[in-house]
C-alpha cells in the first residue's frame, strides 16, 4: 500500500446532525418512560387522587411538552452532545481565565456511587460520615494550599464565592459597628467581572483600580482609593493578564492599615499551587474554584464549587454550618453554633459531588503532583508565549520582560491594523480546526484580546498544534481574508444573525415565542 | 531542591522529564526554580505542602475514595421519607446517560458554533419549563430554588423601585436565610401570618401589611410544609391592587396536575429543578429557575443568561445566542449589570430537559397523580396510629405533609432514632424551625415509595409508638 499523506493541520469537521428542536420530534401518544401506577390498596383508599385537590388548583390544560419514545429522546441528546466541543475532546487552551484542564472520568464515576448520589442532605449525621470526612479532608487540603484556617463549600461557583466573601465582610463590619461607614469595596479592572458585580449586588459601592503601564494595578490610584470607607480589597493575582503582582503585600498592608479586609480571588491559582499562598501575601480570606483549578468538570456552566476560606478571626461570620471533626469520638459533625454567621448562601451543603471530584483529583496528585501541575502550567504558558510571539501580528501588550504565570492576554491589534480582521474573526476560524478560542471578558481594555491559558493538561505536541493553527489563520488573514470573514465553515452551524438578540419585538427566548411570532 | 515534583503523572503530559527539560531549555531556563520569577522569594514556599500521600494509581484512588464513601448509608439501601427541598424521585437511565457525556461534562463557554449542543439543549430546557409553567421566558439555571427566589424578589423590587417584601411566614428557614442574606442591604423582609389550622396565608394580615412600598409578595405552592395554597387568585388581586408584583415558588414536578401559578396571577415564577431527573447528591443536585412572560420589563431584570434562537446565514439552520447580553455582569456594564452571573447550574437545565422530554405531558400528569395518591394513602394509614395526627394542617397536599406526634408522648428525635435503628430515615424534625408545631415532622412520599414501603413505615411506627 502507498503511504497515506496527511495534512499537517487537522482536516476537521464537527458533527452536524441538523437536529430539529425537540418539540418537532413529538408524536402524539408516544411515551419515553413510564411512571409506577398506584397499587390497588392505594387506589381503594385514595381514589384517583386528583379529584381530592381543590378544583381551583387542578391544571386545566396539559403542559405542551413533546411526546417522544425513549430512543428518540436519547438519540436527540446524544446528537446534541456530539455537537458540543467539551474540553476533554479539544486542545482547550483558548479559554483563558477558565482553567480548562483535564477532567478525569474516574472522579465522575466515583461521584456516581449511590452512597453519594442517593444521599439526602438532611439525613442523620451518623449516616453521612463518609461524605463529611471527604468534605472535611478537602477543607484540610484547602487550608494547606492557601494558609487560611477554615473553609466552607456552600458556594456553587466563583461568582457566588465572591458574593459570599462580600457577605462575610459585611457581617464582620456589622459586628464591629462599622458597616455603615465601610461601604466601599476596591477591585481592579483585570480581576474577574464578578469581583465587582457580586459585591455591588449586595450593596457595596465598587471602586475599580486601573492598570499601570506594566499591566499591574496602579498603586497611586490604589492609595488614593483606600480610606476608612474601605470595607475590603478583592483582587485576583495573577489577574486575567497572567501577570503576578510582586507588590501584592504593599497593597494588602495598606488596606489593613486603614482597617479594611483583603479578599483573594484565587480563580487564577492554577499556577501557584505549592509555590505561594494567600496567607503569606497578606490576605484575610480567599476562594478557589474546584471546577477549575482542582480538576472537577465545568458541566457546561455548573454545578461547580467555590471553596471560601478565612483566617481564624473571621470564622464566626462564615456561612453556617461548618463541618467539624471530633477527634476523641472520631466523628464528623455540622457546627451550627455560629450566632454571628452571615446565614446561608445555599440551602444545604453546596455541591458535595463536586467537592468529592476535586478531593479525588488532589489525592491522585498529592503535594508533589500539585506542585508539578503548577510548574507545568507555568512552563506550558511561557512556552506558548515564546512560540506565539514569533508571529509579528500578535503582541503581548504589557512588558514582555516579565515572566507570566499561568495565562496571557495577547492583543491582535496589529492584525486588525493590517487586515481589518481581529479577534472575532480569529475566534470563528479557530473552530474550523477543532480548537477553541473564547472572546475574553468585557470590557476590552486590551484591544482585540486573545486570552490563552494552557494549564498543565496539553502536551508539547498539543501546544505546537495550537500554534500551527493560529499561525495558519494569521496567514490566511492576509492572503484569503474572506475565509475568516465568513468563518466558521467546518463547525456545526454557520454565522448566526445576531440582530434579533437585543430587540424585544424580535428575540426568541423559547419555542412557544417562536411559534407565536412565526405562526408555525 | 527542597520541593519535589511528580514525574510522569498521567494527567500531566509534560511531567515527562525529557520533554520538560527540552521545554525549559527552549526558554533558556535551567529548572523549575527559574519559573515564577515574579513571585518574591520571601513569600515562596520552601518545602512541599503537607498533604496526605498521593493515591497515585487509579486503582488505589478508587479503593481509597470508595472506602470513605462506603461509610455512608444512603436512601438507596434505607427507606427514606425526607423531602423538604430535596426530594426522592426516580431518575430515568437516559437522564444519567446524558448527564455523564464527557462532551457536556467538560463543556463550558464555547460559541454557538462549536457548542451548538449546549446552546440548543439549554434553549430547549428553557422552552420545556416554559410549557410547564405556562410562561414564555426561563433562565439558564441558577444555583437552586433559594437563589431563584432571592433573585426573583430582587427583580420585582427593581421593576417597581420599592423595598418592602412580604414573605409567607411558613417558608423554609434555610431558604429564608439565603433570601435575606442576598437582599438584606436593600430590602425589608416582613413575614406574613398563616392560619394555624389550614396553613393558608392569612389574608387579613396580608391586607394590613400590603401598601404602596410593597415591592412583592412571595409564597410557594405547594408550601414548604407540603399543603396547597388555594387563595392564589385572591393574593394576586390584593398584591396587584397596590401595584406590587406577585412572585410564586413552585415544585415543577407537581405541574402535570396542579395549575400553573401564572393562571392565578403570578408575575414571576421560580422553583427547583432537582425533582426533574437529578440525583439528590447530598443536596448538590439542585438547580433554580425563574420564569416570566416575554415582556421587556421583566426580561431586562434577569441577571442570568437567556439563550435565544436565531437564523444563520444558511437557510434551514437553527442558530442560538444570548438575548440582551448587556443586562448581565459579563457584558460591558460589569458591576452595573443586573446582579451577577457566572458558573451556576447549567447541567441541571440540560438534564431536566431530558427528563421533561421523556415524561411528556402524560408522564407528568401520571407522576403528579401517583404522588398525590401515595400521600393520601399515607395520611390515612398514619392517622390510624394512636396519638398521631396526619396531616397536621387541614388541607390538601402534594408530595409531603406534616405528621403531628404531639399526642404520642414521644419526641420526633426519639421516634427518628428508633426508625433509624430499623433502617428507616423518618421525616424532617420540625421542632426547632417550627416550635409552634411542637413535636411534628415533615414526611415526604413520592412515586419511589411503593405501598409496601408505606406499610412498613406505618408498622414500624406502630411498634415504636406502642412501646
Amino acid at each position: 500500500m502507498k503511504k497515506i499523506k496527511r495534512d499537517k493541520l487537522p482536516n476537521f469537521h464537527q458533527a452536524k446532525w441538523d437536529e430539529p428542536i425537540i418539540f418537532e420530534h413529538s408524536v402524539p401518544g408516544e411515551r419515553g418512560v413510564l411512571v409506577p401506577k398506584a397499587e390497588k390498596a392505594i387506589v381503594a383508599e385514595a381514589g384517583d387522587g386528583v379529584s381530592q385537590i381543590p378544583q381551583v388548583l387542578v391544571r386545566k390544560q396539559q403542559p405542551g411538552l413533546p411526546e417522544m419514545n425513549q430512543k428518540a429522546v436519547l438519540k436527540h441528546y446524544l446528537r446534541l452532545s456530539q455537537m458540543t466541543l467539551g474540553g476533554n475532546l479539544n486542545v482547550e487552551i483558548g479559554q483563558g481565565t477558565c482553567t480548562m484542564k483535564y477532567n478525569p472520568p474516574v472522579n465522575d464515576q466515583l461521584a456516581e456511587n449511590p452512597k453519594l448520589a442517593e444521599l439526602h442532605p438532611l439525613q442523620d449525621e451518623s449516616t453521612v460520615q463518609g461524605i463529611l470526612e471527604i468534605m472535611y479532608k478537602m477543607d484540610l487540603v484547602m487550608r494547606e494550599v492557601s494558609g487560611m484556617d477554615y473553609f466552607t463549600f456552600q458556594a456553587g461557583g466563583g461568582s457566588q464565592s465572591a458574593m459570599a466573601m462580600a457577605s462575610i465582610i459585611r457581617s464582620y463590619f456589622e459586628h464591629k459597628g462599622e458597616a455603615e461607614q465601610r461601604d466601599e469595596i476596591i477591585t481592579t479592572i483585570y480581576s474577574h467581572p464578578s469581583d465587582a458585580a457580586a459585591p455591588a449586588t449586595i450593596g457595596y459601592k465598587v471602586i475599580k483600580i486601573p492598570a499601570n503601564e506594566d499591566g499591574l494595578p496602579d498603586y497611586e490610584a490604589f492609595k488614593a482609593a483606600v480610606s476608612e470607607r474601605t470595607a475590603a480589597f478583592i483582587v485576583a493575582n495573577p489577574e486575567d493578564t497572567g501577570i503576578y503582582n510582586s507588590h501584592v503585600r504593599e497593597f494588602t498592608k495598606l488596606v489593613h492599615e486603614h482597617g479594611g479586609l483583603c479578599g483573594y480571588d484565587q480563580a487564577n491559582a492554577n499556577g501557584l499551587f505549592g509555590v505561594t499562598r494567600a496567607r503569606e501575601a497578606g490576605f484575610d480570606m480567599c476562594f478557589f474554584n474546584l471546577h477549575k483549578s482542582f480538576g472537577a468538570p465545568h458541566g457546561c456552566g455548573g454545578p461547580g464549587s467555590g471553596s471560601v476560606g478565612v483566617r481564624a478571626e473571621l470564622r464566626p461570620f462564615l456561612p453556617r454550618p461548618l463541618i467539624t471533626y471530633n477527634e476523641a469520638e472520631d466523628r464528623y459533625f455540622f457546627d451550627y453554633d455560629m450566632p454571628e454567621s452571615l446565614g446561608r448562601v445555599r440551602p444545604f451543603h453546596g455541591n458535595p459531588q463536586v467537592v468529592l471530584k476535586a478531593y479525588a483529583w488532589t489525592r491522585s496528585l498529592g503535594a508533589e503532583g500539585l506542585y508539578e501541575a503548577a510548574k507545568i502550567a507555568v512552563l506550558n504558558n511561557n512556552y506558548l508565549i515564546r512560540k506565539i510571539l514569533e508571529n509579528d501580528l500578535v503582541d503581548l501588550p504589557y512588558p514582555q520582560d516579565k515572566q507570566l504565570v499561568e495565562q496571557a492576554r495577547y492583543s491582535l491589534a496589529k492584525l486588525e491594523e493590517k487586515t481589518g480582521l481581529g479577534m472575532t474573526e480569529v475566534v470563528n476560524r479557530v473552530m474550523d480546526f477543532g480548537m477553541h478560542m473564547w472572546t475574553s471578558h468585557h470590557p476590552y481594555y486590551v484591544p482585540e484580546p486573545m486570552t490563552l491559558e494552557p494549564t498543565e493538561t496539553p502536551s508539547r505536541r498539543d501546544l505546537d498544534a495550537y500554534v500551527s493553527v493560529l499561525n495558519h489563520i494569521l496567514e490566511e488573514a492576509t492572503e484569503n481574508p474572506e475565509i475568516l470573514k465568513t468563518a466558521p465553515h467546518n463547525s456545526t452551524i454557520h454565522q448566526v444573525d445576531e440582530s434579533n438578540f437585543d430587540d424585544p419585538e424580535a428575540w426568541i427566548p423559547s419555542w412557544r415565542v417562536y411559534q407565536q411570532k412565526t405562526g408555525c | 531542591m527542597a520541593i519535589k515534583g511528580f514525574e510522569n503523572h498521567p494527567y500531566i503530559p509534560n511531567s515527562n522529564p525529557t520533554v520538560q527539560a527540552e521545554m525549559l531549555e527552549f526558554l533558556g531556563l535551567k529548572s523549575f526554580d527559574d519559573l515564577h520569577a515574579e513571585v518574591p522569594e520571601e513569600i515562596k514556599l520552601q518545602e512541599n505542602l503537607k498533604l496526605e500521600p498521593a493515591l497515585s494509581s487509579e486503582y488505589e484512588l478508587r479503593r481509597g475514595i470508595n472506602k470513605m464513601l462506603n461509610k455512608n448509608q444512603s436512601t438507596a439501601e434505607n427507606l427514606s421519607f425526607l423531602g423538604a427541598g430535596c426530594w426522592p424521585h426516580y431518575v430515568p437511565a437516559v437522564c444519567d446517560e446524558i448527564a455523564g457525556r464527557s462532551e457536556f461534562l467538560s463543556g463550558y463557554a464555547g460559541e454557538p458554533y462549536n457548542d451548538l449542543g449546549r446552546f440548543q439543549s439549554l434553549f430547549e430546557y428553557e422552552s420545556l419549563v416554559a410549557e410547564l409553567v405556562d410562561m414564555e421566558v426561563v433562565n439558564v439555571p441558577t444555583f437552586d430554588w433559594a437563589q431563584a427566589a432571592a433573585t426573583a424578589i430582587r427583580m420585582a423590587a427593581r421593576i417597581n423601585g420599592r423595598s418592602k417584601v412580604l414573605v409567607y411566614g411558613g417558608i423554609d428557614k434555610r431558604k429564608l436565610s439565603v433570601i435575606k442574606n442576598y437582599g438584606r442591604h436593600a430590602l425589608d423582609f416582613v413575614l406574613l401570618k398563616y392560619d394555624p389550622k389550614t396553613g393558608q396565608m392569612d389574608l387579613d394580615d396580608l391586607k394590613a401589611k400590603l401598601d404602596e412600598d410593597t415591592a412583592c409578595v412571595y409564597f410557594e405552592n405547594p408550601a414548604f410544609l407540603g399543603f396547597l395554597e388555594t387563595q392564589g387568585q385572591e393574593i394576586a388581586d390584593l398584591t396587584h391592587s397596590k401595584g406590587a408584583e406577585l412572585v410564586v415558588g413552585v415544585d415543577p414536578s407537581s405541574l402535570g396536575v396542579l395549575e400553573a401559578p401564572r393562571n392565578y396571577g403570578a408575575d414571576i415564577v421560580c422553583g427547583e429543578l432537582q425533582p426533574l431527573g437529578l440525583h439528590m447528591n447530598f443536596g448538590g443536585g439542585l438547580g433554580g429557575f425563574m420564569a416570566t412572560m416575554n415582556d421587556e420589563k421583566y426580561v431586562a431584570e434577569f441577571p442570568s443568561r437567556l439563550f435565544g434562537m436565531a437564523p444563520t446565514v444558511i437557510e434551514g439552520e437553527y442558530g442560538f445566542g444570548d438575548i440582551y447580553y448587556d443586562r448581565t455582569s459579563f457584558g460591558n456594564l460589569r458591576e452595573k449589570g443586573k446582579e451577577y452571573v457566572g458558573t451556576q447550574a447549567a447541567m441541571a437545565g440540560i438534564v431536566s430537559g431530558v427528563y421533561l422530554a421523556l415524561m411528556g405531558p402524560v408522564g407528568m400528569q401520571e407522576l403528579g397523580q401517583n404522588v398525590i395518591q401515595k400521600n393520601l394513602y399515607a395520611q390515612k394509614k398514619l392517622a390510624e396510629l394512636p396519638g398521631v395526627k396526619a396531616p397536621h394542617f387541614d388541607n390538601a397536599v402534594y408530595c409531603e405533609f406534616v405528621v403531628d406526634f404531639n399526642g404520642t408522648g414521644k419526641t420526633v428525635a426519639e421516634i427518628n432514632k428508633h426508625l433509624l435503628e430499623r433502617d428507616i430515615f423518618g421525616g424532617l424534625d420540625l421542632s426547632s424551625d417550627f416550635p409552634e408545631l411542637g413535636q411534628s415532622a415533615l414526611y415526604c412520599f413520592t412515586e419511589v415509595h411503593l405501598q409496601e414501603d408505606i406499610d412498613r413505615l406505618v408498622a414500624e411506627l406502630r411498634d415504636i409508638l406502642g412501646k
